[in-house]
């Protein structure tokens, strides 16, 4: 291997694990609050592609400027985020908080297959994608390596910014305080006067947009056809697993790990390229059985 | 006692229906491997954890079935035989592992695992057929060749038969000290390590005993259809089989008989009605079932199956 496949490998990886930490970190941003997995989060992704798909391919079809793809795409994973991230909370995981966990799992595999099911009679079985944005944006030339602009920038700028922004809000504001306090215990953040219904439904809508942000940077360079969703559940969960659940710095760097991993094994060893994020966390899990960066629970006998 | 008579009414249902309705062999036969595989998640489900990988040892098996009549030979009976032990030994492997994870890290660990089978079966084309799969050609069953309907109609008697002694066989287990080790993994880990007993032992042997009947199942399913997917292997196929398992009531062994029929008919009625909206209908049905009837359709017949057990009391 020579020094400019390492190097697009390395691209590779940066701009792949960029998309996984933004769905990775909506899921373990719901986990937190609820206490619930939510397993219809990979459709959350796969709504967010169609629905920016779609935006994109009418902003191209009006004939507009394809530059505003761009905030097409971010609007389009908002809009989603809170329709459908109200809908699940409201309708589903408000309602199933307090029931046996094995019911909380299959009340969002139920909502999983549903949203499966509405996107292949809205959207059909036909791929969907909009690549006007990367060829306007053009490349970049690193070393001898060319890389589209859009991959190597703005996923990873995107994912960046909401790192660096859920930090701050978490962590400086009175509202993200009270998401805190809820993650950490949801009765006595309550018996201190925070209102947890309505900070989970914010928790939720939040965690569904990031999820739907992924699909939507996602539409741009890969095609965005049924099935999507399913895989991605899988990985992200994946990528919160080694982490540790409930670790937004961790999934940071699981994402990475994982991303590289992958990118690496296409160039090293293709056959097994789709096996590398569950060897990851498998064998993190082997040493660490909660994750890398999760804290030691007290037993409650 | 009702408890019986009801069993016998269902197994005699099963065994005349397609006498007159010759094309319900299949589906019921679907149906039957189907609920040999929701058995073994239901013995998981009392120690409280929910895989959504055990489709995996369902695959391991077809594809141990595939592979071997491919190869040689072998009858029926004894492709059976291998692809259940095949399914044993790499649960009793992968177990060693699982037993170290509860709650949703087990469930995920274990999709994990069955996405690598999935993902190796799909890539490696040149051994494993690819998404296509592998085909193979009806073996003979009981050292006797036969035609299409009469090995389907010996395939339903035998998987009858299997299924009544495994729904028998595990139901003792649930009752044996064993089963109510299992249990209390559910309701309490600790005090029972507390009484000296090891709980990872105790649900390794029933994380093994899921793999077996998943195993069983997917022998049933891959002689039925003559043809085996890595498909098979997916994880929504695992999570069909959990839901199966809370549809039918995990209560009790016979629910996850009650549950494979219930889904095996809608799947095929509302695959006719409603193209492509199948999962819709049946995504609804579970949610339906969480809120009303969490303890599924068995939990709705118990009562009118069991007297209330004060009220006879009182007579006697």
């Amino acid at each position: 291997m020579n020094a400019s496949l390492l190097l697009l490998a390395l691209m590779d990886g940066i701009s792949y694990a960029a998309l996984l930490f933004l769905v990775a970190l909506g899921l373990t941003l719901i986990f937190g609050v609820m206490n619930i997995l939510n397993l219809a989060h990979g459709s959350l992704y796969a709504w967010g592609g169609y629905v920016a798909a779609t935006f994109g391919i009418v902003i191209a079809k009006a004939g507009l400027s394809p530059l505003l793809i761009l905030p097409a795409l971010v609007i389009g994973a908002v809009l989603t985020g809170i329709v459908l991230g109200s809908i699940l909370e409201i309708g589903l995981l408000r309602r199933i908080l307090t029931k046996d966990p094995i019911l909380q799992l299959l009340g969002t595999f139920a909502a999983f297959m549903i949203l499966e099911d509405l996107q292949r009679l809205i959207w059909g079985s036909q791929p969907y994608f909009v690549s006007d944005v990367v060829s306007l944006l053009g490349t970049l030339t690193v070393a001898d390596v060319t890389y589209t602009r859009y991959q190597l920038l703005v996923i990873p700028s995107v994912a960046v910014v909401a790192l660096l922004g859920l930090r701050w809000f978490l962590n400086r504001t009175a509202l993200g305080r009270q998401v805190t306090a809820v993650t950490h215990h949801r009765e006595i953040a309550t018996a201190m006067g925070v209102n947890a219904s309505r900070v989970s439904l914010l928790t939720i809508v939040i965690g569904a947009a990031l999820g739907a942000l992924g699909g939507a940077l996602a539409a741009p360079t890969t095609s965005i056809t049924p099935g999507i969703g399913a895989e991605m559940m899988v990985l992200s969960f994946a990528v919160v697993a080694t982490a540790g659940l409930g670790q937004i710095g961790g999934a940071a760097i699981a994402a990475l790990m994982i991303g590289l991993g992958r990118s690496f094994a296409v160039y090293l060893f293709p056959e097994v390229e789709v096996l590398v994020p569950y060897l990851i966390m498998v064998a993190v899990l082997l040493i660490r059985p909660q994750g890398m960066f999760s804290r030691v629970a007290t037993r409650r006998i | 006692m009702r408890l019986r008579l009801f069993v016998i009414v269902l197994l005699a249902i099963v065994l005349a229906l397609p006498a007159y309705i010759p094309w319900l062999k299949t589906p019921i036969l679907l149906a039957l491997s189907n609920g040999l595989a929701v058995l073994g998640v239901i013995a998981l489900l009392r120690a409280g954890q929910v895989s959504f990988g055990n489709a995996m040892f369902v695959c391991l098996a077809g594809y141990t079935v595939a592979f071997t009549a491919r190869a040689a030979q072998v009858d029926a009976l004894v492709l059976i035989l291998l692809g259940t032990v095949a399914a044993t030994l790499a649960g009793a492997l992968i177990g060693l592992f699982m037993v170290r994870y509860r709650g949703i890290f087990f469930g995920m660990l274990n999709l994990a695992f069955s996405m690598v089978l999935f993902s190796v079966l799909g890539k490696f084309g040149a051994v494993t057929g690819g998404t296509d799969g592998l085909r193979f050609d009806r073996p003979t069953l009981g050292f006797v060749q036969m035609q299409r309907d009469g090995f389907e109609t010996t395939l339903l008697i035998i998987a009858v038969f299997v299924a009544l002694v495994a729904g028998i066989l595990v139901q003792r287990y649930f009752r044996s000290a064993r089963g109510q080790q299992l249990a209390a993994i559910k309701t309490n880990e600790t005090r029972l390590e507390y009484l000296g007993i090891s709980a990872k032992r105790v649900f390794w042997g029933g994380y093994v005993l899921a793999a077996a009947l998943c195993g069983l199942g997917g022998s049933f399913f891959a002689l039925t259809q003559g043809l085996v997917t890595p498909e098979m292997g997916y994880w929504v196929r695992s999570g069909e089989i959990v839901f199966i398992a809370i549809l039918g009531g995990s209560g009790h062994a016979i629910g996850a008989f009650i549950g494979a029929f219930v889904f095996e008919f809608v799947k095929l009625y509302v695959a006719a009605w409603l193209t492509g909206a199948w999962q819709l209908v049946l995504g609804a049905i579970l949610l339906v079932m969480v809120f009303a009837a969490p303890t599924g359709i068995f939990g709705l017949l118990e009562r009118l199956l069991r007297p209330a057990p004060a009220l006879s009391e009182k007579r006697a």
